[in-house]
Parts: C-alpha cells; sequence; structure tokens
C-alpha cells in the first residue's frame, strides 16, 4: 500500500503535531479513524505495512523515556520507516552544542520527521520553526504530551464508542502534567465534561479557563465519573513539598478497592504510566477489571502509527507542492 | 565645535513647563538661550563668529534622556556587549547620560571597578556614563561593599543588578549606610523563593503553557518589605522595573505619606502581555516577567499619577547564542536601548495615555531626579544635553543594524512610530540619523 492510498477520511492538513491545543475535533476524529482503519490493516498490529518505506524518522529524546520511545520506534517500523535514535539523558548544552545545532545536525542527515521529548516547554515549537522535517512533540516538559492524549481518548473511545457527553476525571498532579493539558484541550473539544481532581496545591485555579471543572475530592466526584485517569506524581518535576507525604495522597488521592466499589459499574480506570503501584492506584485495581491500562499502551502503537502517516502523507504533499 | 542653534523645533522642557516652538541658543557647550522670536535669537547669537545651526522644525527639542540603571557588560561579558557598543547605542536612543550596572565580572563592588567604567567611557566618548556601585561584595547580599569608597570614585547610586537583597537586616544597613551619602539604593525586589525558576508571570497563561511561574507576589512582597525599611532608616529606595498592581499601589500610597520611595518601569512591561509566550519565544523572556493587561493598565496610571517616575529601557543586551536555546535556559532580559523611544510611543502616546510632555518628563528629570544629577532639564547655564526627536516618522525595527552589540528584542521587525533624530552631548552632535 501506497501513502497516497491511506485511508483517511476527515480534515488534517498539519506540518506537525506539537499539541492538541491547536487541533480541531475533526482532525481529532481524523486519527481516531485513522487508527481504527490501521488497527484492521496490520491485523490488530501484527502485521507490517510499506506504508512509509524510504521515509527516516529521527527519535530525539533529550529527557530520559523508555516507553514512548520504543512506543514511536515500533509505530514507525511497523509501517516500512528506517529509524534512528538520539538520546542525551541532559540537554545537550552542557556538551557546548546548542539544542537546535544538535537537531540540525540530525536533521542533516536526511531525517523527514523528528520526534522530540524535552524537558523544556515550547522545545519541539522552536524546532519546527527551524527544521524542514516535520516535527512530533513527543512530550515538553510540562506542556503537552499530544500522542498521549489522543491514545488515552480513543481507548475511552473504543470501549465506550463516543466521548461527547461522557464525564472524565483527571487525578492527580494537574500542575506538572502535560498528559492532563493534552487530555483536557482534546476531552473538552470533543464534549466530555472534564473534572480535574487532585491536592489544592497541584491544582492551579487557573485551569478552570480551560473548560474543566476544579475537585479537591475524589470521594466527591467518584459516583458522577464515567472515566478516571490517574496521572502519575511527578516527583522529579516539583519543587518542593507540594503534599505533606505519600501516604497521605495514596489516602486521599489513591484508586483503591474501596473506592472502586463505590464508583459506577462500568467505571474505566485508565493510568498513562509509568504507575506508582500503591500511590495513584493499587495493584488490585491496577490488574482489576475496570483497569484498561494496557489497552492505552497497545493503542498508543496505533495512534502514533496514524500520527506519523499523517505527517508523512502532509510532508510529501508538501514537497510535491514545492516541485 | 559646542556652538549650536537649534532652529524651529517644538522645545518641550518639563522641568520649567515649557512646551512650544522655540530657538535653542548653546554656546560653549551651555544651553545660553532659548527664544521665540527669530529676531531675538538672531540677537541672542550676535558677536558668535563660529556655530552651527540645525533646523529642527517638526521635531520636539527635548533634554537628553537618561537611563537610571544600563547592563554595559564590562568588563567579564563582552560577548554581550562592550562600554563603547553600549554607550553608542544609548545615543542612538536618546540618551546622554546613563547609569552603568554592576553586573560586570568582576563586581562593581569597589574603588577601581568604578574608575575602569569611567575610563572606558571616557575612551568611548559617546553619552555621558555614572558607575553604580553594587550594594553588597559580589552581589551575594551578605556584607556592604565599599560604598563609601564607590562613592568616591563616582557612583552614583547603589544596587546588586538582579540580585535581590533577601537578607533584611542587610537591606535595612545600606539603605542606613547609603543616606549619609545621599545616595539611593536601586533594588532588584523579587522574593527570591517564589520567583525561583520561574520564566514568566505566573497566571492562567503559565498555567495553559506549563511554565513555570513569577508571581506578582515575588515582586509585591518585596516592595512592600523595601519600602518598610525606607520609613525604618530614613534611607531612599528606588525600585527597579514594577510591573504589578499592587507594587504601583503600594508605591503610590508610601510617596503620598512622605517614604523616600520611588520607582521605574521598562517600555517592554508597558507595551507586551504575558499572552506572547505561546509563541515560546526566549525574546519575550523577562524577569520582571511580561504581566497580564491590568497589570500593565496599572503600570499606566502609575506613569501618569507620578507615582513612576521614570522609565528604564531595562537594557539587558545578551549574545545571540545566549537566546538561542530552550527557554529556561535562556538569560532573562533584552537589548533595549535603541527602541525604548519607539516602544514608549507606542505604549503610550499612540493610545493617548500620556502627552509628550509627560513622557519626556519620565526620561529626562525623572531619572535624573532618582540619581541626583545635573542633567534632564534646558535651563539657561545647563550643559547642552539634547535629545531631538521625530515625533511622526514611522520606523521599522532591524535588530541587525543596532549599535548595541546585543541583538535580541522581542521587537525586531516591528513598525513603530518616533524616532531620535539626533542626540547632543554639551552642545555636540554625537549621533545624528542616517
Amino acid at each position: 500500500m501506497q501513502l497516497s492510498e491511506l485511508p483517511v477520511c476527515g480534515p488534517w492538513g498539519e506540518k506537525h503535531l506539537l499539541g492538541l491545543e491547536r487541533l480541531t475535533a475533526s482532525q481529532l476524529n481524523t486519527v481516531f479513524d485513522l487508527a481504527d482503519q490501521l488497527k484492521d490493516l496490520t491485523c490488530d498490529g501484527t502485521e507490517r505495512l510499506s506504508l512509509l518505506k524510504g521515509i527516516v524518522v529521527a527519535n530525539l529524546f533529550f529527557e530520559n523515556s523508555t516507553r514512548t520511545r520504543t512506543s514511536f520506534s515500533l509505530a514507525a517500523r511497523r509501517l516500512g520507516a528506517d529509524t534512528v535514535d538520539f538520546s542525551a539523558s541532559t540537554s545537550s548544552l552542557s556538551k557546548g552544542e546548542t539544542f537546535i545545532d544538535t537537531a540540525l545536525t540530525i536533521e542533516a542527515m536526511g531525517v523527514d520527521m523528528v520526534v522530540c521529548r524535552h524537558r523544556t516547554p515550547g522545545a519541539p515549537h522552536l524546532l519546527s520553526r527551524h527544521l524542514k522535517a516535520g516535527v512530533l512533540n513527543a512530550g515538553d516538559g510540562t506542556h503537552e504530551h499530544p500522542t498521549q492524549g489522543l491514545l488515552d481518548i480513543y481507548t475511552i473511545r473504543r470501549h465506550r464508542g463516543r466521548i461527547a457527553g461522557l464525564t472524565v476525571a483527571l487525578v492527580g498532579d494537574i500542575r506538572h502534567s502535560r498528559v492532563a493539558r493534552s487530555n483536557i484541550h482534546g476531552l473538552v473539544k470533543l464534549g466530555a465534561r472534564v473534572i480535574v481532581c487532585g491536592p489544592s496545591t497541584l491544582v492551579p485555579q487557573e485551569i478552570r479557563q480551560l473548560g474543566v471543572e476544579v475537585a479537591w475530592s475524589l470521594d466527591d466526584i467518584l459516583p458522577e465519573v464515567d472515566c478516571v485517569n490517574l496521572l502519575r506524581v511527578q516527583f522529579e518535576r516539583q519543587r518542593g513539598a507540594f503534599f505533606p507525604s505519600i501516604t497521605e495522597y495514596a489516602n486521599l488521592f489513591g484508586m483503591n478497592g474501596d473506592r472502586i466499589r463505590r464508583a459506577r459499574k462500568d467505571l474505566l480506570v485508565l493510568a498513562p504510566g509509568p504507575i506508582n503501584r500503591g500511590v495513584e492506584l493499587t495493584p488490585e485495581v491496577a490488574d482489576g477489571p475496570h483497569s484498561v491500562i494496557l489497552d492505552q499502551v497497545s493503542n498508543g502503537l496505533l495512534i502514533r502509527m496514524a500520527c506519523l502517516s499523517l505527517l508523512a502523507k502532509e510532508r510529501r504533499a508538501g514537497q510535491r507542492g514545492v516541485a | 565645535m559646542t556652538n549650536l542653534l537649534i532652529t524651529g523645533g517644538r522645545v518641550i522642557d518639563p522641568a520649567s513647563g515649557r512646551d512650544g516652538v522655540a530657538d535653542v541658543l548653546v554656546l560653549d557647550g551651555r544651553i545660553t538661550a532659548i527664544e521665540t522670536s527669530s529676531a531675538a535669537s538672531a540677537e541672542a547669537r550676535q558677536g558668535v563668529s563660529e556655530i552651527r545651526q540645525i533646523d529642527a522644525t517638526g521635531l520636539i527639542v527635548s533634554p537628553g534622556f537618561i537611563d537610571p540603571h544600563v547592563s554595559l557588560r564590562e568588563p567579564g561579558y563582552e560577548e554581550d556587549e562592550s562600554t563603547a557598543s553600549g554607550t553608542a547605542a544609548a545615543l542612538a536612543g536618546g540618551f546622554t547620560a546613563i547609569a552603568a550596572q554592576t553586573d560586570t565580572s568582576p563586581v562593581l563592588d569597589n574603588r577601581s571597578a568604578a574608575e575602569f567604567v569611567r575610563l572606558q567611557a571616557d575612551r568611548a566618548r559617546n553619552c555621558r556614563v555614572y558607575p553604580l556601585g553594587a550594594i553588597t561584595k559580589q552581589h551575594k547580599g551578605e556584607e556592604l561593599a565599599e560604598i563609601g569608597q564607590l562613592v568616591q570614585a563616582g557612583a552614583v547610586g547603589f544596587s546588586d543588578a538582579r540580585h535581590p537583597v533577601a537578607n533584611s537586616e542587610v537591606m535595612r544597613r545600606a539603605l542606613e549606610y547609603t543616606r549619609m551619602f545621599h545616595r539611593p539604593v536601586l533594588h532588584f525586589a523579587m522574593v527570591p523563593e517564589l520567583a525561583e525558576g520561574g520564566v514568566m508571570h505566573e497566571g492562567f497563561q503559565s498555567t495553559r503553557l506549563g511554565l513555570r511561574g513569577i508571581p506578582a507576589a515575588a515582586q509585591d512582597i518585596m516592595t512592600g518589605r523595601d519600602i518598610a525599611l525606607a520609613e525604618l532608616t530614613g534611607g531612599r529606595v528606588h525600585i527597579m522595573c514594577v510591573t504589578t498592581r499592587d507594587s504601583v499601589s503600594r508605591i503610590r500610597h508610601a510617596r503620598a505619606i512622605g517614604t523616600s520611595v520611588s520607582c521605574d518601569v521598562a517600555p517592554h512591561h508597558l507595551l507586551l502581555t504575558d499572552e506572547v509566550m505561546e509563541r515560546f519565544d526566549t525574546m519575550y523572556k523577562f524577569n520582571p516577567p511580561l504581566r497580564t493587561r491590568d497589570h500593565l493598565e496599572a503600570l499606566i496610571s502609575g506613569l501618569k499619577d507620578g507615582t513612576i517616575t521614570a522609565i528604564s529601557a531595562d537594557h539587558q543586551p545578551r549574545a545571540i547564542e545566549k537566546k538561542q536555546v530552550e527557554l529556561d535556559a535562556a538569560p532573562f532580559g533584552s537589548s533595549g536601548l535603541e527602541t525604548a523611544l519607539g516602544v514608549c510611543v507606542r505604549a503610550l502616546i499612540d493610545p493617548g495615555y500620556l502627552t509628550w510632555p509627560e513622557l519626556i518628563a519620565r526620561l529626562t528629570v525623572g531619572p535624573a531626579s532618582v540619581l541626583g544629577l545635573p542633567h534632564g532639564t534646558l535651563a539657561i547655564g545647563q550643559l547642552a544635553d539634547i535629545t531631538l526627536i521625530d515625533p511622526a516618522v514611522r520606523w521599522t525595527v532591524d535588530a541587525t543594524r543596532f549599535k548595541s552589540a546585543g541583538r535580541n528584542t522581542p521587537f525586531h521587525g516591528m513598525t513603530l512610530t518616533g524616532q531620535v533624530a539626533a542626540t547632543i552631548v554639551a552642545g555636540e552632535v554625537r549621533w545624528q540619523r542616517e
């Protein structure tokens, strides 16, 4: 199958995927519909396609990540692309080379798309202004993580068949969570009711202006919730102490068996991971019938395949336009 | 040549309240006469054989601008700026006198460092340069610098540049000690622990963008403390770069009850708000950060009612490669001298918030009185430091043509109204636009 035969139904037109904030509801649905198609075309992800044959995808990870990088690599290879990995646990600045120079160097090796993970918000935006390659944000600090947002929402859509009208709670460290921001933008656009819930030190009041409700008690909102997304406590991004102890956090905001029994029977439990068992959720919940955590991982692959194909298609169209 | 006749310009001298078309006669570098009729000015210049005449029709004749704190970065950071390039930028921006900030390496905290600044300024022969001295040794906020000897070396005020003096006891002693030299303390009022790691204003935009914020309270709390210490000690404190509504109202109240507190504001804080941060562009990274519209409006009313007596370009030149990095790694600030006037016109004159005499007062007599400098007016007998302003011309900011070595500006490519036509120091035309 050729890239031009890709079964895209719906609008796209984006050269880069930097965040969900700038996407429309129909663009989001384009990604989800394509992910559905790719699931069938690859026989649930077991077969390789050659859609991206000859395309080189570079993974530029300036921050540690095993899961996201593996998922992107696998997605690219399933589509027939070549991948190169570039990791730097710290910013390349420590070596005296600027981040942009590093990216330009890698692009000069003939790269079509760059998947970028960086600890600083806006780093992929900076790249998109300097590179000709398509840039895919794989998480920029505490700003956005668009493919994670997409895969979370896609997982809900696959289980419920819709997003509009559902009540979704994002629980935990909202302040430092890029996953929360991407989820909020996507869910609100698609018509969900979104409640953000966590310790008041980690839920900025201004977040309401993004169209969400704020709650400080998980027990109060639980009966109304269709899906709960348990965000990881970002110990590494916190400056000082935002709550007194892990035990107190788990006590107030951890999802455990008791809370599950008080929730709706069909509650979906999501967690973007990596999870801290015993903190955000107990093993009983993580491995229980409400949990869709492993579905998220396999859907992540489909979503990343869809995003890479859409960007590649856009790039092809752009190149033809220039020629 | 130090004899000059500037004819036909609109002479604005806020110190004397003068605002009208007149001829300005400069003899031997000093203002000798300001005459409204050409017959009178012809008479005044009688017997003067060698005189340069400048037709200032359509221009504003203003006292030379004065900036109370300019980072010249020399010695130690010559990749950012030198005394020669910084003072050339000052002239191009209409500034005839500047106070040199202490953020050099080594820190400007001793007599020889202050004398070096003056020596380099003499060599550059651009605008007048008055050194500031550090409040504390090496900006550490622990021990007072040798303030008395710095005064002897010409320091006109004391500042630890971007380093807040967090320890209230140290600040108290600094305000007490500087009293006996009649010099102000120029403080960067910011609670360090509230501002730490921040790259922008804390509020909805920082929440939306996931960027660490610097809350308005970080400035308000320190401003409040400084006012209390000024009341306690009778010392003079000047808050550099106010950006918040509450700081303005605290200073307004303190001034009303006679406390010796003054403050300045930077042009970019009058024009830009935190919404621009969505571009993740390091050129918008300032400390204090760009705030929201309501703070900006409070700054404008503070300028209007005289709470804010001075405008400082808050010149922070940086080598461009230092800004071409991730947002958190980039330094704060912009190269501001050459855009100060145009940005002020855009922010204050164009929308009708301030009149020309009000704006000029904040660029001249206001900062002169903060530092106790004998400039900023067009009084007869004064040194003829004069800035000619073309108030109507439209021009586009081109950072690549800056005199400053610092090309870091958020205004590159912006079209502004109002430009400096010529800058005159002691009757000598030191800079003229092409």
